[in-house]
């Protein structure tokens, strides 16, 4: 056991970790940040996705100790100053693109990498942007909505 | 997963070091931990590439771009664009978003996983594989599923890609990996056009020299008219069987010809 | 306009604010001090003898607990089936016991047969590769018809078949069914499967179990769809113990799709464990393990046959299927293929005569059990296809042919040939609206669109219907189901006014903290943010058979009204004892108690408070305190019925189908929050899409499980769906519950399936591919490519 050190969330923190420590369970066990889900084990589903130093990337397949000294942020930080939901949380809320929850972090976090690399997405975009984030429950429709509408773009009504 | 140490050296140098006693490399890991997790590797110590400065970034070189061994798909997607956009829209295709941030150029090749999308450009581009000891020409580097002419040990720690005067890849995504099913790559230079096809052969990427030869007189959709790959050494699988992938070489050959334009 | 907040209103959702913020807390997420982690070790095999387990080696690594094995189980009883299915000649099903892990023989690849307990979960795993399991393989039995042909092959040895029953519905009208197909002017057959499925709720399975060794009293946190039904069948049934010592939570859960609802081995072993060693266990199933052990859904065999007059009027139909149970009975699996699926094959036609055959096949697979749908998704896939082809061969289009059979609106209530009387519905106007929605007139403008860039474009319906709000006791009894399916609901008003809603319903996804507040709110006009829905724990709720078959609101919600109805009556005595009026003077309106024609009036919250301080109370007469029980029992299913389009495009040249469009006309009855109706839509039709066209579970000829992972099992991603058209509008309320509410959970999953399909086969008809009659689900490219070049 090593101390593995870096900032999440703003905050500067440590916690032991061994080699294979990954960085999901750094976050959620080290840290009890157990916002960041894991829905998998061949990194394909997408539910642990955090930013590492401001991109998007499975926190599953990552080492903590590869990472160290790396600014993270998980779904924890997601939220404004005051507390109140971010515009992409709110989004998700406002258009109903979560239902079980499971998946949601990772898809706000992806949701958030993409509107930082491409502020107006098409439709398109967005489905293509979330292959790496399965959803068992929305059936995506209301997670593309509520990406749209984060971006300030219209959505379809229903 | 079984118990190991990870190391994180700063130099290439000190990487070599650290592999020469059995260690195993870790690179962006997008192949390394799922197989890991399913206890299918035991490194007992890995050296992680990802700290090493001289293994990252795209550059442009004598004879075309340079590509450090441990840079990002992402990367390569977004900085190779002005230099090789073929190249660059593969990197894009490759697995999703955070999969790119992490998984490198390197790594792919050096796992030379049957259904990868980088052997394909690799190969179809006639690219160099420059290691810590040697360069190594593509065509004599991807040797079969999982298996490359590189030693125990040694480190892919660029790769040299000639640019062509048009190049694209096609792919036909496995439904559940999003693997290539078939990948198609062509690229053509001025003395000729290379055809590399990915996922579809039980012995990893190959070149098409038919379509080469056809393609080379005439670049078009319609010279690969009538050309077909044998099914016999084609992977059959639930996803598709020998013929089908053969078919699909086809017709994602054609789309990659139409691609390039 | 409903009311903010109250019943109708698009409500956002409360539960969106924990889960959108990482605050949700799922089973993984709870640690309790001194927790221990348990690891399974699983058959690879899937038909073994269980020669010995060695566990020496393991006990002495590192961290290691214990190690427990089918034998520490072998006086517990036995993980039952929850309903007793009868053989057409009268014989009771075979039932071979479950045990809570595998003792003697392993029966599946994945199949459990030990648990190592170590300080850590890694410890535990690198100890279970120290335990030497010395299992000796045996011939697997995978194919259904094999299984049935070969009696010298058993998955259970003790039963002497591998047949589990073979039931007729009706067995009395087989013979009627049989005269008319031999008098009929034509007839349409198909053989097809149903696809078998693994439900993937993204939150893997995961229990974490507690003892505590003063009061001899278990805890169990577990990713349950009805944590009563757990506490029932684990108490009961498997480790004998009375159920007061057995809590069950089931507390944020990350989706099940029935997957949920039934109880597994690793629960009763975690709880056993965790006495054993006198310290919580804790164990998550990773997805590999999910492939492997979950109940898997669907897996029918079926041969359809329809017989019409030359012009389309059905008159009879039949079907024999052969169902997969896999390896042991899951809790719901003998009622999945039966009164699930045969009592629908009416579907909304008129057809007068319908018989069905179904033999369930016991193979060395992992279970199979409901999921989303279950049973009638496999109903009307076969019925919607065999109309497809119907209307194929006799040059019909398919609305008319549809149209022409479809039950109409005076026709209710009706008695099917298979056993179920429908209260109410209006198939034609679902089918209108979803023709306008879906545009079909323009459709053969967007055809010739999609030609001309090389693309063959399809047009596939759906008319379906299902039995849902899964109860009436007395009905589901006589089908021969060992429990009631009522529901039950507490509501307490507390000294302040707010209130707290117990109810046995779960929800997990579904959004019940906020519509099931929405419906109280209405009801005692106060504000919905007054009260909270308290779900999911056995020590908190009177009681409750969860949430599956589209119940929820049906019935846990009926329950919750009645309770409500007893709120207001009881309020309605104080109100006359304060206001010195009689009981029958007061009117409650708008969350006011008030004496007829006067101004004399008190708030709802007057009364609470009153109840709770109740000075001068008659005390003979008026007991203090505002809290009220009511168990509902309906009288009858509910009928949620609906008309389906889509529309796709083949790319002929690659075979791979896109879903151009889709769209839904439903009736659901009353709609409480339209927004999360719509929701539920998409996401089963998500998954309809999912069975249609990527999902597909492979074992080989020897019981390996070929897609156990995301890598081989391609799961619906964002880009494989298109936005859809939902509609509800036209309903027509439920006749037999107090909201008048139907249903929609699983309708997408079952209305989709067969438009998909019907789409593909169009497309390639209309392309020249005529030869091509059906493919098999999923619709993979691959498949549609050999299809179109099998000629
Ligand atoms: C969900 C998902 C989807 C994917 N989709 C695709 C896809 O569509 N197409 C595709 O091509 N790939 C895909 N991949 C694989 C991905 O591209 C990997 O990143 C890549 O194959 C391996 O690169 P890596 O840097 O992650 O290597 P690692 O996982 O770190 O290593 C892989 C192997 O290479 C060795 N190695 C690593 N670097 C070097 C080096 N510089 N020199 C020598 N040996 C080295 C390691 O020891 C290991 O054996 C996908 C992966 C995931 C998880
Ligand atoms: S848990 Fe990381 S991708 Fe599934
Ligand atoms: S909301 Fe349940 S998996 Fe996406």
């Amino acid at each position: 056991m090593t101390k593995t050190s870096m900032t999440v969330n703003g905050k500067a923190v440590s916690a032991e970790t061994e080699g294979r420590t990954l960085l999901s369970a750094y976050l959620r066990e080290g840290l009890g940040l157990t916002g960041t889900h894991i829905g998998c084990d061949t990194s394909q589903c997408g539910a642990c996705v955090v930013h590492v130093d401001g991109k998007a990337v499975k926190s599953c397949s990552v080492f903590a100790q590869d990472v160290e000294g790396a600014d993270v942020t998980t779904i924890e930080g997601m939220a404004n100053a005051d507390g109140s939901l971010g515009t992409i949380q709110q989004a998700f809320q406002d258009h109903h693109g979560l239902q079980c929850g499971f998946c949601t972090p990772g898809m706000v976090m992806s949701s958030a990498a993409l509107l930082a690399e491409n502020p107006t997405p098409t439709e398109a975009e967005v489905r293509h942007y979330l292959e790496g984030n399965i959803c068992r429950c929305t059936g995506y429709h209301n997670i593309v909505k509520a990406v749209m509408a984060a971006s300030g773009q219209a959505v379809p009504a229903e | 997963m079984h118990s190991f140490e990870l190391v994180k050296p700063k130099t290439l140098a000190d990487a070599v070091a650290a592999l020469a006693d059995g260690a195993q490399a870790l690179s962006g890991g997008q192949t390394l931990l799922p197989t890991m997790k399913q206890r299918l590797a035991d490194p007992g110590t890995l050296v992680s590439l990802t700290g090493i400065p001289e293994l990252q970034g795209v550059c442009q070189g004598d004879a075309g771009i340079i590509i450090g061994g441990a840079t990002p798909h992402a990367v390569v997607a977004r900085e190779a664009a002005k230099y090789y956009p073929g190249l660059a829209a593969l990197a894009g295709q490759i697995g999703d978003p955070a999969v790119r941030n992490r998984g490198t150029i390197g790594g792919s090749i050096a796992n030379n996983d049957p259904s990868a999308c980088y052997p394909a450009a690799v190969l179809g581009s006639g690219a160099t594989i420059v290691t810590n000891t040697r360069e190594i020409a593509a065509d004599d580097y991807f040797l079969g599923m999982f298996e490359t002419a590189l030693e125990e040990g040694e480190i892919v720690t660029a790769v040299k890609f000639p640019v062509p005067q048009k190049a694209a890849y096609a792919k036909f995504v496995q439904p559940a990996s999003r693997f290539a099913l078939v990948g198609a790559f062509v690229a053509q230079f001025a003395d000729g056009v290379r055809v590399a096809i990915t996922g579809a052969s039980n012995n990893g990427v190959f070149r098409w020299p038919e379509a080469e030869a056809a393609l080379s007189a005439s670049f078009t959709p319609e010279a690969l008219k009538g050309l077909t790959l044998p099914a016999d050494d084609m992977i059959a699988d639930l996803h598709g069987s020998a013929e089908y992938r053969a078919h699909l070489c086809g017709v994602m050959t054609k789309r990659a010809v139409m691609a390039a334009g | 306009m409903p009311k903010d907040g109250g019943i109708g209103d698009s409500t956002k959702r409360r539960e969106d604010i924990r889960f959108l913020t990482g605050k949700g807390r799922y089973t993984d997420d709870i640690n309790l001090r001194g927790q221990a982690y348990a690891y399974f070790l699983r058959s690879e095999v899937a038909n073994g003898r269980i020669n010995g387990i060695d566990a020496k080696a393991a006990l002495a690594m590192p961290g290691v607990l214990a190690v427990l094995t089918g034998a520490d189980f072998a006086g517990m009883g036995g993980n039952p089936a929850g309903w007793l299915i009868n053989s057409r000649n009268g014989e009771p099903m075979k039932e071979p016991k479950r045990p809570v892990l595998a003792h003697g023989k392993v029966r599946h690849v994945g199949d459990a047969y030990a648990v190592v307990i170590a300080e850590t979960y890694q410890q535990a795993r690198d100890a279970a590769a120290a335990v030497e399991a010395d299992i000796t393989e045996l011939p697997a039995v995978v194919d259904m018809a094999q299984a049935l042909a070969d009696s010298t092959n058993l998955v259970h040895d003790e039963i002497g078949t591998n047949q589990c029953f073979d039931w007729g519905w009706i067995e009395d009208n087989r013979a009627a069914v049989e005269e008319a197909f031999k008098n009929a002017p034509h007839v349409t057959t198909l053989e097809l499967t149903n696809n078998r499925l693994v439900p993937n709720a993204m939150e893997p399975r995961a229990s974490l179990a507690d003892y505590d060794a003063g009061t001899g009293d278990y805890k169990l946190y577990t990713t349950s769809q009805n944590p009563h039904l757990h506490r029932l069948l684990i108490a009961a049934f498997v480790m004998g113990m009375p159920e007061n010592k057995l809590t069950v939570i089931a507390p944020d859960v990350g989706g099940g799709f029935g997957s949920k609802i039934y109880h597994y081995g690793e629960e009763a072993a975690v709880l056993h464990a965790a006495k054993v060693l006198n310290r919580p266990v804790k164990w998550v199933a990773e997805r590999s393990e999910s492939f492997l052990s979950d109940a898997h859904g669907r897996d029918h065999v079926t041969k359809i046959e329809l017989a019409t007059t030359k012009d389309g009027q059905f008159l009879a139909l039949r079907s024999e299927t052969m169902a997969n149970v896999g390896a042991y009975l899951s809790n719901f699996s003998t009622a999945t293929p039966t009164f699930l699926h045969g009592t629908l094959m009416a579907g909304p036609y008129k057809t007068p005569l319908v018989y069905v055959n179904v033999k369930t096949v016991f193979t060395n697979t992992a279970p199979v059990d409901a999921y989303r749908g279950a049973g009638r998704p496999e109903a009307t896939f076969s019925i919607e296809r065999i109309i497809d082809k119907c209307a194929r061969e006799l040059g019909l289009d398919q609305a008319e042919i549809r149209r022409k059979n479809l039950l109409t609106p005076d026709q209710f209530p009706y008695t099917t040939p298979v056993g179920l009387v429908y209260d109410t519905g209006n198939y034609q106007a679902t089918l209108d609206k979803m023709t306008e929605l879906a545009d079909l007139a323009g459709f053969e403008a967007r055809r010739a669109e999609s030609a001309k860039r090389g693309k063959l474009r399809g047009l596939g319906l759906s008319t379906w219907i299902e039995a849902c709000g899964i109860a009436p006791s007395n009905l589901v009894g006589v089908l021969g189901a060992r429990v009631g399916l009522f529901d039950a609901a507490t509501v307490r008003v507390n000294a302040t006014g707010n209130i707290s809603v117990m109810t046995g319903a779960h929800s997990h996804g579904q959004g019940h903290e906020t519509v099931f507040a929405q419906i109280v709110a209405e009801q005692l006009g106060i504000p919905a943010t007054s009260v909270e829905i308290v779900h999911g724990d056995t020590s908190k709720i009177p009681f409750g058979m969860g949430s599956y078959g589209s119940r929820s609101l049906a019935v846990a919600g009926s329950a919750m009204t009645k309770a409500v109805d007893k709120i207001i009556a009881k309020g309605k005595k104080i109100a006359a004892h304060m206001l010195e009026a009689s009981e029958d003077d007061i009117e409650f309106k708008d969350g006011n108690f008030s004496v007829a024609g006067t101004d004399k009036a008190k708030s709802f919250g007057e009364i609470a408070f009153s109840a709770y301080v109740p000075h001068n109370y008659p005390l003979e007469s008026l007991e203090p305190g505002l809290e009220e029980t009511a168990f509902y029992d309906p009288g009858n299913f509910t009928y949620p019925a609906g008309a389906y389009a889509c529309e796709v495009e083949v790319d002929p040249d690659t075979g791979k189908v896109e879903i151009a469009a889709f769209t839904c006309a439903d009736d659901f009855g009353n709609v409480m929050n339209p927004m999360i109706v719509n929701g539920q839509v998409h996401g089963g039709v998500g998954q309809g899409i999912g069975q249609a066209l990527l999902e597909n579970t492979s074992y080989d000829e020897n019981g390996q499980l070929l897609t156990g992972s995301f890598m081989d099992y391609a799961m619906p991603r964002a880009d494989d769906v298109p936005f859809y058209k939902v509609d509800h509008s036209c309903n027509t309320p439920c006749t037999h519950n107090p909201l008048g509410v139907k249903g929609c959970g699983e309708a997408g999953a079952i209305g989709s399936p067969p438009a998909v399909v019907n789409a593909v086969i169009d497309a390639l008809h209309r392309g020249g591919h005529t030869h091509v009659s059906h493919i098999n689900m999923p619709v993979s490219p691959a498949r549609v490519w050999a299809a179109i070049n099998s000629k």
